[in-house]
């Protein structure tokens, strides 16, 4: 259950299971989505391996700065695209050992300041704190932009309302605005349209377009991205959120809307291009965190996911490419 | 005889085991439903379960109401057991009494598809077929509601609820009929005032199972009903039933957390209900003496 062996004799490690399912709720990997309900059964069964849960990385290659051995820890948020680029760097360079574990960016961290993995994965910058307490150990964190993530709020082509600032938005969710007269569109009912509270895209939209705020309670929470575009496709009033990546996708039968940051800011159309410049305000980078500059395996996998494969990979799992 | 009876013993053993695995099996599955639910009595308390909101992640106050969860569910299975029974009972007395052979060879198979199209097909024929057709019978601003997941799920339940009340409806003795018809009654008097009350424990425990079909069904409320937690009567409202909601959470929830022993409290709370279903339904079959 926890390792997952490939046919070479390589493996890539995921510690925690549910740590992989978020990577399949998330982003937009739909194919996943109805088929991974069913495994979500199983999952009824199977308390006895809790205590595996807490073993976590199992036959991990020691962290060291052997030659082909790396280790990447932290973001839950980054698990699934972090091991599809460790999945075909070890295909490129079968010499190459990278075991990916989740756990969150504050986990990712402390192994990196207290030197249990290589490379730390964080869906936030370092902070200041930690700084510190990596200096005391005698450690120097190194920020390396690797992807980024934005999330889109799409309506309905027919919908005349194309612009809303971040709070509008963070409103129709949070259930303060209920008509679409509030921002400037028809006097008809909103109905807004959230995914489930499993999904890494729910907490993210509602950290940084509600504020922390609850969802509202008229909510209809679908069970994944390709439900909440058929959905939003159906229904005229309806507004919903997804990954950049499958918006695109769906621009032919829901529309993207235009986000500003603030009342007096310019409407960004949301695009790669305005993602990947930081224009369009509901996007994070994604980062590695290397000890000084990455060297050895290190930096061959850091080069690597910022090489065009990597990149491309970065497209595939719903991300936008930083290059 | 001493050998043979050793090895009967053996074999009575044997059997007796087979025969007492599902009681053993029910009595596994409330033991560790139970397990894992009790964490939740000591940290944040049982009173937790009645709040009026299920919002189980939140920065600000995590809630985990099962009100809303019970009446969703509520909801669903008394619609759709309003949509089944009078087309089921009707069907069944048709295809018991009155279809020539010829009519029950094709009737009958086309019944039988309908209860083994997968829910997850059903779900998806819903999402895209059912759900824009009542959203525009009755004008809905959208259709992801309850109505429609009722829809669907009677449509899952009318198979099961035919062919049980079919049987039951045959298997009223022949000479009960005869006796109506010589006595002048008509066919349709025979029909409603002999035959049916004579197979109604048969046609009630059908509905039963039927509901037990409807209250456990999963995949089709998950992509239908629009799960948002409210707790309301209306069919037009979308709701969140007790089995989408462990469908949709259990996979992504930390192991040991609250949340976590909050959905086997769900799960205990539904087992309990198709429980209770069930022992009502054997009451009632041994009232009338369908049962030995």
């Amino acid at each position: 259950m926890v390792n997952r062996w490939r046919p070479q004799g390589r493996f890539a490690e995921v510690s925690d299971t549910t740590q992989t399912q978020r990577a399949w709720y998330d982003v937009t990997s739909d194919r996943m989505n109805y088929s991974a309900l069913f495994i979500l059964l199983p999952l009824l069964v199977l308390p006895a391996c809790r205590p595996d849960q807490q073993k976590a990385a199992g036959p991990a290659p020691p962290p060291s700065t052997h030659h082909a051995a790396l280790t990447i820890k932290g973001s839950d948020t980054m698990v699934h695209l972090v091991s599809s680029w460790a999945e075909q760097y070890m295909k490129a360079s079968p010499k190459a050992q990278v075991s990916v574990t989740g756990g969150g960016s504050g986990t990712g961290f402390a192994a990196l300041i207290n030197g249990t993995t290589d490379i730390c994965a964080a869906s936030r910058p370092i902070q200041t704190k930690e700084i510190g307490q990596a200096k005391d150990k005698g450690i120097t964190p190194k920020e390396i932009a690797v992807a980024r993530d934005a999330i889109v709020v799409i309506v309905h082509p027919k919908n005349p309302v194309g612009t809303m600032t971040m709070q509008q938005a963070g409103d129709i969710f949070s259930g303060k605005f209920s008509r679409w007269s509030q921002v400037g569109g028809p006097s008809e009912a909103i109905i807004p349209l959230s995914r489930e509270s499993s999904s890494g895209t729910y907490v993210f939209f509602q950290e940084h377009v509600l504020k922390k705020a609850d969802y509202t309670v008229n909510a209809r929470l679908m069970p994944g991205t390709s439900a909440m575009a058929m959905a939003v496709a159906a229904d005229e009033t309806a507004v919903g959120y997804t990954g950049l990546g499958y918006a695109l996708e769906m621009k032919d039968s829901v529309r993207m809307v235009s986000i500003k940051k603030t009342q007096d800011a310019p409407a960004v159309v949301p695009s790669e291009e305005t993602v990947a410049s930081g224009a369009y305000p509901i996007s994070r980078e994604l980062y590695f965190y290397t000890n000084g500059e990455a060297h050895g395996a290190a930096k061959d996998f850091v080069e690597f996911c910022l090489s065009a494969t990597g990149q491309q990979i970065v497209r595939e799992t719903g991300y936008v490419a930083v290059h | 005889m001493n050998s043979l009876g050793f090895s009967d013993k053996a074999v009575r053993l044997l059997l007796l085991g087979a025969a007492s695995m599902s009681i053993l099996i029910v009595l596994l599955i409330f033991l560790f439903l139970g397990k894992e639910a009790i964490p939740f009595v000591e940290q944040p308390g049982l009173q937790a379960l009645l709040d009026s909101r299920w919002i189980p992640v939140s920065f600000q106050q995590a809630r985990f109401g099962l009100l809303p969860l019970l009446t969703g569910s509520a909801l669903i299975t008394v619609l759709a057991t309003i949509f089944t029974v009078p087309v089921s009972i009707c069907g069944a007395m048709y295809i018991a009494d009155l279809a020539s052979p010829l009519e029950r060879e094709i009737l009958k198979p086309f019944i039988e598809i309908l209860a083994a199209i997968p829910s997850v097909v059903l779900g998806f024929f819903g999402l895209l077929v059912v759900a824009p057709l009542i959203k525009k019978l009755f004008h809905l601003p959208s259709g992801l509601s309850a109505l429609t997941g009722a829809v669907l799920l009677a449509l899952m339940a009318v198979p099961t609820v035919i062919s049980i009340s079919e049987d039951a409806i045959r298997s009223v003795p022949m000479a009960y009929k005869k006796a109506s018809l010589a006595l002048g009654a008509s066919q349709l008097q025979t029909m409603l005032r002999v035959t049916v009350p004579a197979a109604l424990p048969g046609i009630v425990a059908a509905v039963m199972l039927g509901m037990g079909r409807i209250i456990g069904e999963t995949m089709v409320v998950l992509m239908v009903t629009g799960n948002a937690g409210i707790i309301t009567w209306r069919p037009a409202e979308s709701v969140r039933t007790m089995t989408a909601t462990i469908a949709a959470e259990m996979g992504e929830v930390g192991f040991g957390s609250i949340h976590y022993s909050a959905l086997f409290w769900v799960g205990l709370v539904l087992l309990l209900i198709t429980f209770g279903l069930n022992l009502v339904a054997q009451r009632v079959l041994k009232k009338y003496g369908m049962m030995q």
